[in-house]
């Protein structure tokens, strides 16, 4: 009687207990989240600081024309390796980190899928990145609303009124634009792709440190995929290039993310104007990494043992 | 083990499956201007290793930027050769910006040949280099335009280097011409379209009607130069007395209400060498009518 009572409530519990719960999640993002508060990892926000105002300062001591142009490439250029350095090593050290105070072991212990566990660490990870996105945004646009009152004023200064009125509402048109909002989302965008793939690769390291380099060269030649592209699928075609040449393109197109697609803030700066499709299309792969990344993440951690 | 297969296995589905994405992507985004950028062995050896890292991991255009301010000291110390290949490289990392194309063109064809204007003694030597460093600013300019075919500035920027520095008025009308087709384009890209055309031997008749065209279009187009060339060309074709521009300017002086929009057209007629009589009676007599004080009434000049 006694052991049939256990079971029926066994079974009740198993049947209430949900494949995947948004509210444990939650839990593990907001502990994520606060962990890496603690870890002080805003401290790069200092960084990112100075150096925006040390480039400031220094282009005011140059003469060359186009400052505006080059605070807003610093700028942007710091975000995207900020955010981009700050997912990986956040991520890289968050599993080696639970294993060895045993807070994975705690946390697994309880109703939660290690699924949940990875979406949760993730989302956590996310969270500081949206966060730290904003903050820099903010600073950049300070320091963006300085130089275009320096530039208009110097173009009041130093140029004939026509041309002067052409260029100051070309400046005014151009500088804080949604295409750079968007820019800054696709940054956002690349930096949680990378976050997703060093999740994916700690889930079978055994360190944090190769987890770290690993990421680190996966990212770097997700630059070079439209070269390795080019190799086998463009004009001259593989059967120009030596066949290893070729495969080894081929394999890197496939297993390797085109980190170049997200990187159109360059293009953005100088006043390109992107179709709302492009950043739909680039959200739409950005996604499909993620989703991918962190699929393949839980069917390594999955099969681990702990 | 069986978890890394079946994870290969995924990624490899969606690795295929995302190629070929990626290369549409790819396309559509070079379709739309953006990515214009392209990694060659060249630029490995002119931005340097560290650079070109730097350029792949996405700070192409901060790399870009600080070479640019290398530039500035370049052009400091007079090292025209090093400061081209500056522009070089960081034309090839950013592309899209115009300004580079735009200050690269400026500095070779007017900074380097006025160097050359000014250290070379041999006037032979001197013609042959200084003519260098203009096809040097118009290359700059040529390829700006390939990469930039929108920027009215550019065209307008080749329009002027062909007219003062290559004396060629023919290609200056032409690219003027085209910088007043883009969008932005200042008005006066039009105006020296027109004016240009009028310099090119055997183009006068289309270069009168284009003139004319401009000052049939509005007063705001009544300007020195415009009232020059028309009549130059006017001389040149031998239009006849009747057709000639001041009958127009006259006839408008003569019309009660007309005086303010008239009377500058009578001063431009006459500094660019009108002499009909009636052209100065018109202009005396709006000058009294408008009581204009004796020191700011058009002066006669000089017979030539």
């Amino acid at each position: 009687m006694t052991s049939g009572n256990t079971r029926t409530a066994a079974a009740v519990h198993a049947s209430a207990h949900k494949l995947f719960s948004l509210r444990r999640t939650a839990a593990i993002a907001t502990n994520t989240f606060r962990d890496l508060v603690r870890q002080k990892v805003f401290y790069f926000m200092l960084v990112f600081g100075l150096i925006i105002i040390g480039v400031s300062l220094a282009l005011a001591s140059f003469s060359f024309q186009g400052q505006l142009q080059t605070v807003m490439d610093v700028c942007l250029g710091a975000m995207s390796v900020f955010t981009m350095l700050l997912a990986v090593l956040a991520t890289a050290m968050m599993l080696p980190k639970d294993m060895e105070d045993r807070t994975l072991y705690t946390i697994l212990a309880k109703p939660v899928s290690r699924f949940e566990y990875l979406v949760g660490k993730l989302a956590g990870v996310t969270m500081i990145l949206v966060v730290a996105t904003l903050l820099m945004t903010a600073a950049f646009f300070v320091v963006l609303h300085f130089w275009q009152g320096r530039e208009i004023e110097n173009l009041q200064l130093t140029e004939p009124a026509e041309r002067a009125a052409a260029a100051i509402s070309k400046i005014k048109a151009g500088t804080f634009t949604p295409t750079l909002l968007g820019g800054i989302g696709v940054i956002l965008l690349r930096s949680i792709v990378c976050a997703a793939l060093t999740l994916m690769l700690s889930c079978f390291a055994t360190s944090w440190l190769f987890t770290v380099i690993v990421s680190l060269m996966v990212i770097l030649a997700g630059h070079l995929v439209p070269i390795a592209r080019s190799v086998w699928q463009g004009p001259l075609g593989a059967a120009d290039a030596p066949f290893h040449i070729a495969i080894l393109m081929r394999l890197i197109t496939v297993f390797v993310p085109d980190m170049q697609l997200f990187n159109i803030v360059d293009d953005i700066a100088v006043g390109i104007s992107v179709d709302a499709g492009v950043f739909l299309h680039i959200a739409g792969l950005g996604a499909g990494y993620v989703l991918v990344y962190l699929l393949v993440g839980w069917l390594f951690f999955a099969w681990r043992e702990l | 083990m069986k978890g890394r297969i079946l994870g290969i296995l995924v990624l490899l589905v969606w690795g295929i499956a995302k190629s070929s994405f990626e290369a549409r992507l790819e396309q559509r985004m070079e379709n739309t201007r953006l990515g214009g950028f392209k990694l060659t062995a060249s630029l490995r050896q002119q931005a340097g290793q560290a650079g070109f890292i730097a350029a792949l991991g996405g700070l192409r255009a901060t790399v870009a930027d600080l070479l640019w301010i290398s530039a500035d000291s370049a052009w400091r110390k007079v090292q025209y050769g090093r400061m081209k290949l500056i522009f070089d490289t960081c034309t090839a990392m950013q592309p899209r910006r115009v300004l580079f194309w735009d200050i690269s063109a400026w500095h070779m064809a007017w900074n380097g040949a006025a160097h050359i204007a000014n250290h070379e003694p041999d006037p032979v030597a001197r013609a042959a280099k200084m003519r260098e460093f203009f096809l040097l600013g118009k290359d700059f300019l040529e390829r700006g335009i390939e990469s930039n075919p929108g920027s009215w500035e550019l065209h307008d920027r080749l329009g002027m280097l062909y007219h003062d520095k290559l004396k060629d008025s023919e290609n200056a009308s032409k690219s003027y011409e085209e910088a007043s087709k883009r969008p932005g384009a200042l008005e006066y890209t039009r105006r020296f379209a027109a004016y240009y055309l009028a310099e090119v031997p055997g183009r006068e008749r289309e270069a009168y009607a284009r003139l004319m065209a401009l000052f049939h279009e509005s007063e705001h187009e009544w300007l020195p130069t415009l009232f020059r060339h028309i009549q130059e060309l006017e001389a040149k074709l031998d239009i006849p007395d009747a057709e000639r521009i001041w009958h127009a300017v006259v006839k408008l002086a003569n019309t009660p209400g007309n005086e303010s929009s008239a009377y500058p057209g009578l001063v431009d007629l006459i500094k660019t060498g009108s002499r009909e009589p009636a052209v100065v009676e018109a202009a005396r007599a709006l000058e009294q009518k408008m009581d204009i004080p004796a020191a700011r009434r058009v002066k006669l000049p000089p017979h030539k």
